[in-house]
């Protein structure tokens, strides 16, 4: 049997898958999101900058800002979870990853989101859960907060259509 | 006073230009009203290398569209002659029917189809410049309605 890897050298390896599949899309930094990681688990952070505002009144983040911020939450978490599998089991092409090549990415088939309340000018925050993903559809449930993360100020379900695998 | 249900009209479509010029994250995208008035506004935004979801293919992301069709959604609300105060999406889905076309202005027409006394209606959808191919995306959207009290 050989001995598990060292520590680092996984660390490593899924750090570098996950900023791939991040970095390569270019709204996704436009947003200033990032993801942090531990273990499997993906948390989304929407980084507060002037340009996400919708009513400088307030002021509040831009609905759209929000509804942008929750898809993509729900989109990486999806692209992660099968993107970890094929990781998992030596079968992840991470040549072709850093090239910036997300093959991975689902299309959002549809997108519904539920304002709860405002978006506080700070950064907020969002977890998904993939409740079903089959080979074709999949259905993800998010939710997003900022402060407490009991107080939800937005949430969204989106249902996804799986990336053909060779 | 009887409300006016005219359409589009060019003091409506000034006020809600200035409505959305004063939104950051509107002019982050680079939306534009065309125009506005009754209820119903036009809206486009032009495509943008920052706002590619997929850059294998230069498709802009469906975040980008959702954003420009809620707010065309909430000046909808506001051009109506109703005559709401301020409004913010309760809530809104978006069903995307296909890819848009890379490089293409992407333009939304939002109409506020009913109001209650506290929440507005609204309908949308956005299509790219291949207008043969119909719509890239459409939305339902429910918007709260604040009115000037005593009313």
């Amino acid at each position: 049997m050989r001995p598990p890897e060292p520590v680092q050298v996984v660390k490593q390896r899924r750090d570098a898958a996950l900023r791939a599949l991040v970095e390569g899309v270019p709204y996704i930094r436009f947003l200033g999101i990032t993801f942090d990681r531990r273990g499997d688990e993906l948390t989304g952070v929407l980084h507060y900058d002037e340009k996400l505002v919708g009513n400088p009144l307030l002021p509040a983040l831009h609905g759209g800002a929000t509804a942008a911020f929750l898809e993509v939450t729900a989109m990486m978490t999806l692209s992660w979870a099968m993107l970890w599998d094929d990781m998992e089991r030596g079968r992840l092409d991470m040549g072709g990853l850093a090239q910036g090549a997300p093959a991975h990415l689902p299309k959002t088939i549809d997108f519904s989101v539920d304002y709860l309340r405002p978006g506080l000018p700070r950064d907020a925050y969002a977890r998904a859960r993939v409740n079903r993903s089959g080979r074709r559809y999949a259905s993800v449930h998010v939710g997003g907060w900022q402060d407490n993360r009991d107080r939800l100020f937005a949430q969204a379900t989106g249902h996804f259509l799986m990336p053909t695998r060779e | 006073m009887a409300p006016q249900m005219s359409g589009h009209d060019d003091r409506a479509t000034e006020a809600a230009r200035q409505f959305i010029a004063a939104l950051p994250h509107c002019r982050a995208l680079g939306m534009e009203v065309e125009a506005a008035g009754g209820g119903s506004v036009t809206m486009s935004m032009p495509w943008s290398e920052a706002l590619v979801g997929d850059p294998r293919t230069g498709v802009i992301h469906g975040g980008a569209i959702s954003a420009l069709m809620d707010t065309c959604g909430g000046a909808a609300v506001m051009s109506h002659p109703t005559g709401a105060l301020t409004t913010a999406t309760m809530d809104l889905r978006i069903d995307y029917m296909r890819a848009a076309e890379p490089r293409q202005r992407i333009t939304a027409r939002a109409i506020c189809h009913h109001v209650t006394r506290s929440v507005a209606f609204v309908r949308a959808e956005a299509c790219d410049e291949a207008s043969d191919k119909g719509p890239v995306a459409v939305a339902n959207g429910a918007f709260t309605l604040e009115r000037a009290s005593g009313e």
